[in-house]
């Protein structure tokens, strides 16, 4: 699989990434690459392996079900670029 | 709808499961706290954080599986979904999308007396955004994370639904389910009860599913029914004048009775879900199922069963008493302390109570008068000393005091008349008093006749039995 400029300006839209114009080919070229890479591990024979979620071969512990939080509103929001009435403000987002 | 078209609909419900604190912090999670004063570190996504998932949460979501008899995964592992909006500080919900905790199960619903089974593809735990309000902050947008971290379970039907009715009645179901488990408060005005509906239209014998809307923010019951509606006239409109339906998202306005399409970016859809290497695989043991199986409560349709064959009441008024387990547990206390009245503590639960409690916007547990009270009243039914109609002044009293039942037939004097010498009296009294209506009813006039009761019964204050009444005076005219 190879993928071409415009994957590319999509794929760091979604993340948010900004990447210069003379660049994109050359992202191009080095994703392709490892897309590449997967499509060949893809080829191995993996009859009877069970999929891996994760690499440590450990399970999730839990904890119990308390509140062991308290408040640091006033402390959080000392670095938050504006707050009011308690809550952060944010550029306005309309959906 | 027009008969030639067939509606598809399958509902995505997000229960906010009752835990004391987060999926994935210690933080709580109390409705209505002022903003941000319960959103720790781990819910703000700082730097360096990391997520401890909560044991409640996943034996809630355990308990839920067992419940709609679904297959629960050995291991479950949760996913990233990917998106950017200021309410979701990590730029990514920890969801679940391969291996989700609940799989393959059903649950049955009632619609026009026929029994219909809806599959549950699928439940999976997932943690809730903060809140952003638009209102005027100088042209910005504020942020709440109290709401961050919450922990959810999304129910995801099959495309099962064949009518808005149906899916309303699916949903009733669900929240009666989920409160009967006590995962869930069922609180939709506090939004810890959501739906958004898939929707879409065929030609009738069809095999193929029409292209599907999604409707989101549908919070009561009544406006699921009138959205989809709504949604399935829009789309056979869309379809009959020539033109398709297109796949979106589309809000419901309850104001205005319409669904509109949300402006949706492009790759709103591309979430690039991946497994969260922050979280391992969580396991769940044969012996864990097992021990949540043995805790279960007698689930909602199995009580309805039981009523029916324990106290014999009708189907109608089973379903009723076990729309919840706080009526039904109600419902059998007053039946225990009234001595087994099943019938006549269906009929004032049923009627009465519950028209009362309506009336004041009240649910049951906030009920004035006691299951001992209400069953104080039904022994005094049951035995005469009152008669039916008295009952609803003392039910009054009750309602209203805190007053016995027995208390309040003494001070009020209600005690029935059940010396028939002191009746009889009465009769002769009115007999004596109306030659007018005593002779329009020999002479056939039946209607008469009311005339008549209702005389000796306001002479005896109520007080005595109606149907006696009718009896002896009937006796006393033919001779």
């Amino acid at each position: 699989m190879s993928l071409t400029a415009n994957d590319v300006k999509k794929i760091a839209h979604l993340a948010r990434l900004g990447i210069a114009e003379q660049d994109v080919e050359h992202y191009a070229k080095d994703l392709s690459g490892v897309l590449e890479l997967m499509t060949r591990m893809d080829q191995l024979n993996t009859d009877g392996v069970t999929p891996m979620a994760h690499p440590l071969d450990q399970i999730q512990r839990l904890r119990e079900d308390a509140v062991t939080e308290i408040d640091q509103r006033d402390h959080f929001q000392t670095i938050a670029p504006q707050t009011e009435a308690g809550l952060y403000l944010v550029p306005k987002v309309i959906d | 709808m027009n008969s030639q078209w067939e509606a598809v609909i399958g509902l995505e419900i997000h229960t906010q499961l009752s835990t004391k604190s987060k999926i994935f912090s210690g933080a709580a999670t109390a409705y209505g706290a002022e903003p941000n004063t319960q959103a720790c570190a781990v819910d703000l996504g700082l730097p360096g954080v990391l997520p401890v998932l909560n044991r409640d949460a996943v034996r809630k979501a355990v308990t839920f599986g067992l419940a709609i008899d679904a297959e629960i995964a050995p291991h479950s592992v949760f996913a990233r979904k990917n998106y950017f909006y200021p309410d979701l500080p990590k730029g990514y919900q920890i969801s679940q999308f391969e291996l989700p905790i609940v799989g393959n199960g059903h649950l049955d619903i009632d619609v026009d007396g026929e029994t219909k089974r809806i599959g549950i593809t699928r439940a999976h735990l997932e943690e809730d955004a903060g809140k952003s309000l638009h209102e005027d902050f100088h042209g910005l947008t504020g942020i709440d994370l109290n709401r961050a971290g919450t922990p959810l379970l999304e129910i995801v039907s099959e495309p099962d639904m064949r009518s808005a009715k149906e899916a309303v009645a699916y949903m009733r179901k669900l929240h009666e389910l989920v409160r009967y488990l006590e995962i869930c408060d069922g609180n939709m005005q506090e939004g810890s009860f959501r739906c958004d509906a898939n929707v879409s239209v065929r030609p009738k014998g069809q095999k193929e599913f029409g292209t599907r809307a999604e409707i989101k923010n549908i919070n009561s019951f009544k406006f699921v029914e009138k959205a989809i509606n709504h949604e399935i006239e829009r789309q056979i409109d869309v379809i009959e004048s020539g033109n398709k339906v297109v796949q979106e998202t589309r809000l419901y306005d309850a104001n205005k009775d319409e669904t509109r399409s949300m402006r949706s970016k492009e790759e709103a859809n591309d979430y690039r879900y991946f497994p969260d290497p922050d979280l391992l695989p969580v396991l769940i043991e044969e012996s864990l199922k097992n021990e949540i199986r043995a805790t279960l409560p007698e689930l909602p349709d199995a009580k309805k069963q039981r009523f029916i064959d324990q106290y014999h009441l009708d189907n109608e008024s089973a379903t009723t008493l076990t729309s919840s387990r706080e009526l039904a547990d109600f419902y059998e206390t007053v039946v225990k302390a009234s001595g087994g009245e099943a019938k006549l503590a269906s009929n004032w639960l049923t009627g009465d109570v519950l028209g009362a409690l309506n009336k004041a916007g009240l649910e049951i547990g906030a009920c004035p008068v006691s299951a001992e009270r209400l069953a104080g009243l039904i022994k005094r039914i049951a035995d005469n000393t009152i008669s039916g109609k008295t009952a609803k002044q003392v039910f009054d009293k009750l309602w209203n005091g805190s007053d016995s039942a027995d208390e309040i037939i003494e001070k009020e004097g209600l005690v029935q008349i059940t010396d028939t010498g002191a009746i009889e009296a009465i009769v002769d009294k009115v007999i004596a008093a109306n030659p007018v209506p005593v002779e329009q009813y020999r002479t056939g006039k039946d209607k008469a006749l009311m005339a008549l009761v209702g005389q000796i019964m306001k002479e005896t204050q109520g007080k005595a039995n109606p149907g006696e009444v009718n009896k002896m005076l009937i006796a006393k005219l033919k001779n």
